[in-house]
């Protein structure tokens, strides 16, 4: 390991970098900045600090706002990283009866944005919901059990969520080297031994990243914890600045967030400190599947099925009885328009953000490579810059709208009124870039992080300049993870909410703003189509990804 | 690679430019921030279009989100009329500048002065009600006949509140406050908030959750049962008018005005005046009819189905302190530890 370091850190000095490089530090800055600029007009926010607020929520809500999101936060760690392991790894290394169904299956639950899971939950679950009615005429009146609760909000998070961890995990058990497997059995290590001290600690940085996804989705929830009735963060911000009318308290509490998702997320990171989890090639011999016998078999396919059928064919079942119901009462012809135009939105601003992230994530991902000679704070700058997934999207959107504020004055004399940034696909755009630039970012870095140096080495020895690297050695290889990643912003962009909800433009729904606002009135049966078809968007990239996880296993 | 890459960036260019496509110089616009999302709504504005060729186009939030949309837009807002279900929100955005005042005869004949700001900067569209719903199985109406009542411990578990972040609760605590006063009111929520209520983000899942037998009193606007019924003319649940021997029972409004920087004020106007007289109907295609509520224009009918709920003595005079209450009601709800 120090020797490939020392080696990374050598080739630096053989490679003789000019004025260009310099240059192409200027280019990452000027495209990172804009990324930080609402960060940084929310963090302006704390030159307002009053000291009353803060009291006032020290003896009210903060105790239990910091209780209840440490709470969360856990609670949907513990389940997403127990269900991803396990069935990733399951998938990843054995066969068992329906397994390769189970295994695309797996992935559909991504395509349920977690307000819309939790509002079918609600439905079904609570006092009201078909399920406790039946268990009251069978188990008499008295029967109940609280849905609108902790243990309810961790529940359809980690539903919603595990599948981040799941597809890292399944993705990294399975590009694993056989080479591994076989040194660690040779030496007499148990199979078991061998998951806990060589597969599971190989797959951490992937795992990492998954859960970090899994964190930040759960700290910046505002739907679900608002059905649940858990005052989290998020809640927090939303009750201090659109409740109170506190600017500032609230994006302070935001604040509050980031930070918490900083620390988490560097911890992280300190704890495997300098271990570095390389893949010497793109071609290693994988391993083989191995074949689960008896009950285990049986007990696997339950197992898998079970999470598929909870967190998807329940939930998406029930949609659908609730859409079809819709569709019958609905007058002739509303739906279809409405329908086309919403879908149409959706698609195409889920398809131009992953291109645009991606776009911008490479070249900061690629300054961010082990070999990069890139200064500490070009490095600084663009961790920051991808704070925006940890910071609620009603948060993001607030900043983008401060900032763009003063340039709509500049703007509008030019075109008459006729045009503001604020309210326009620019703002749109710019608001999907700042808040999911992490998951490219993540992606590419991830996918870079595993290139051993030495490829780079190798390909530079044989006289080949960087472009020629560039094109030749590193996208090839991370060519899987960045379609990945893209696919992950589209389906995100699909499902989100609060931003949209600020910053698209007039008369401009999306399918997720349609069903929220139906949602939050309790109009489930008229939610319910327009969630429906999220569902049936987001599952077409989805499908893509589980199309890549079937691919990986016929070439293996 | 690059060809996937080229592909979608060529989708994604063609897509783009699809959403982006401005409304052409001719078509006339009206530009709405609005908060009513119950559906019905759309076809009072279809309507509008229809009569008028003026085209609506609607982005939609909670009253409070929108207002802080509209501080955020400040003087460039790309909104005309600013639509919510709340008077206090409309209060306080008039009285930050973002709305103007509007001389209107056809909106001063339309809307009786206590629903609409004596400066005209907003005007009431519709009235509702936030009262007390009740199982009539096992709740007596001489047993709910005020808000106050709702503190008496023998609704232990029985008693179901929308949580206090939402904007009908704090304008319920803003009439209590105008009413009876901070201590007053702060001693009814505490007694509330000690019968361990149910808290429940939506009206109409309180009234399901009274039919399946959970909770056996509750505060909703009473439109929600009005719509019930509509579908339902058994569904077990009643209403009662609370404080019919004081000032009356709770009214808030939905309301609009015209935004200070509005670029189509003239079609804003138009909408309102419209709304305020056409889109009156008691029918579905109304915008008080669509959505079981009061008329805010009293020349008109209110819809067919409210009969069942009777008359009553509706409290007036407090609408006009909910905006300079509302932050009072808030740390208020807070403090009682209501959820």
């Amino acid at each position: 390991m120090s020797l490939i370091s020392a080696l990374a850190r050598g080739q630096r000095l053989l490679v003789p970098r000019a004025a260009l490089f310099k240059a192409s530090h200027l280019g990452v800055a000027v495209l990172a900045l804009p990324l930080l600029a609402p960060l940084v007009v929310l963090l302006l926010a704390w030159l307002d600090l009053d000291l009353a607020t803060w009291a006032h929520l020290w003896e009210t809500l903060l105790p239990e706002m910091l209780l209840s999101t440490a709470s969360l936060v856990l609670g949907v760690s513990v389940v997403t990283l127990t269900l991803g392991i396990s069935l990733g790894w399951l998938m990843a290394r054995h066969t068992f009866p329906g397994a390769s169904l189970l295994r695309a299956a797996l992935v559909l639950p991504l395509a349920i944005p977690s307000y819309v899971l939790g509002f079918v939950f609600m439905g079904l679950l609570d006092y009201a919901g078909p399920l406790q009615t039946a268990l009251r005429a069978w188990f008499g009146e008295s029967f109940e059990f609280e849905i609108r609760s902790l243990p309810g909000a961790v529940l359809v998070l980690s539903l919603a969520l595990y599948p981040y961890v799941y597809l890292f995990a399944q993705a990294a058990f399975q590009e694993q080297s056989a080479t591994h497997h076989d040194a660690a059995r040779a030496m007499g290590h148990t199979a078991w031994a061998y998951f806990w001290r060589v597969a599971l600690p190989l797959a951490r940085p992937s795992l990492a990243a998954g859960w970090a996804l899994v964190v930040m989705e759960t700290l910046t929830d505002f739907a679900v914890v608002r059905y649940f009735n858990v005052i989290t963060l998020s809640e927090g911000v939303v009750r201090l600045w659109i409740g109170q009318m506190d600017r500032a308290g609230g994006v302070q509490v935001a604040s509050l967030l980031l930070v918490l998702a900083l620390a988490l997320v560097a911890g992280e990171r300190i704890l495997r400190y300098r271990a570095r989890y390389l893949q010497l090639s793109g071609q290693t011999r994988p391993i083989a599947l191995t074949p689960l016998r008896g009950w285990r078999k049986w007990l696997a396919t339950a197992y898998a099925a079970s999470v598929v059928t909870l967190a998807f064919g329940l939930p998406g079942g029930q949609l659908l009885v609730w859409a079809i119901e819709d569709v019958r009462s609905a007058p002739g012809g509303t739906l279809d328009v409405v329908f086309s135009t919403y879908l149409f939105n959706s698609l195409a601003l889920s398809f131009g953000t992953a291109l645009l992230v991606l776009l911008v994530a490479l070249p900061l991902a690629w300054h961010l490579r082990a070999g990069s000679a890139s200064p500490a704070v070009l490095r600084a700058l663009i961790r920051v810059a991808a704070f925006g997934y940890a910071l609620p999207g009603a948060v993001v959107a607030v900043g983008i709208l401060l900032l763009l504020a003063p340039l709509n004055t500049l703007v509008a004399p030019l075109s008459s009124n006729a045009f503001l940034l604020s309210g326009s696909l620019i703002g749109l755009l710019y608001g999907y870039l700042v808040r999911f630039l992490a998951i490219g970012l993540n992606g590419a870095e991830s996918s870079l992080e595993k290139i051993a140096p030495s490829m780079e080495m190798a390909a530079r020895t044989l006289g080949a300049h960087s472009g020629r690297v560039i094109a030749r050695v590193y996208l090839p290889l991370m060519r899987s993870e960045l379609l990945t990643a893209g696919l992950l912003v589209c389906v995100d962009v699909v499902k989100e909410l609060p931003l949209t909800m600020f910053l698209r433009p007039f008369g401009m729904e999306t399918l997720s703003t349609w069903a929220y606002m139906l949602a939050s009135e309790s109009a489930w049966v008229g939610a319910a189509t327009p969630a429906l078809a999220i569902v049936v968007l987001s599952l077409l990239p989805t499908l893509l990804l589980m199309r890549r996880a079937v691919l990986m296993e016929v070439r293996a | 690679m690059k060809t996937i890459l080229s592909l979608s960036a060529l989708v994604a260019v063609a897509l783009l430019t699809g959403v982006a496509r401005p409304a052409s110089a001719q078509t006339q616009v009206v530009n709405v921030y609005s908060a009513r999302h119950y559906g019905a709504l759309e076809k009072v504005f279809a309507e509008f279009t229809r009569e008028t060729g003026i085209q609506v186009r609607l982005s939609s939030g909670s009253s409070q989100a929108l207002l802080e949309r509209l501080r955020a837009d400040g003087k460039q807002t790309p909104a005309d009329v600013f639509l919510v279900i709340d008077a206090g929100t409309l209060q306080l955005a008039a009285e930050e500048g973002l709305l103007q005042p509007v001389r209107s005869p056809v909106l001063e004949a339309a809307i009786p002065a206590e629903l609409r700001d004596p400066q005209g900067r907003w005007f009431a569209l519709t009235q509702r009600m936030r009262t007390i719903a009740y199982n009539p199985k096992r709740v007596k109406p001489d047993e709910v006949q005020d808000y106050a009542d709702l503190a008496n411990p023998k609704w232990r578990g029985r008693l179901c509140l929308r949580p206090a972040t939402h904007i009908y609760t704090i304008a319920l605590t803003s009439y209590l406050i105008a009413n009876r006063g901070e201590r007053e009111t702060e001693r009814i929520v505490r007694g509330w908030v000690a019968n361990r209520p149910q808290y429940i983000d939506s009206d109409s899942r309180i009234l399901e959750t009274i039919a399946a037998g959970k909770c056996d009193v509750a505060i909703v606007n009473h439109y929600y049962l009005g719509n019930a019924l509509k579908r339902d003319p058994n569904f077990p649940v009643a209403l009662a008018w609370a404080n019919q021997r004081g000032s009356g029972v709770h009214v808030n409004i939905t309301g609009a005005g015209v935004t200070a920087g509005a670029a189509n004020r003239d079609n804003a106007i138009k909408l309102l005046e419209w709304l305020a007289t056409r889109g009156q109907d008691a029918g579905d295609a109304g915008m008080p009819g669509g959505n079981s509520e009061y008329p805010a224009n009293l020349t008109q009918k209110p819809p067919a189905i409210l009969e069942r709920f009777g008359t009553f003595k509706a409290d007036y005079a407090a609408i006009a302190r909910y905006g300079a209450l509302q932050a009072q009601s808030i740390k208020l709800l807070e403090r009682a530890r209501y959820r």
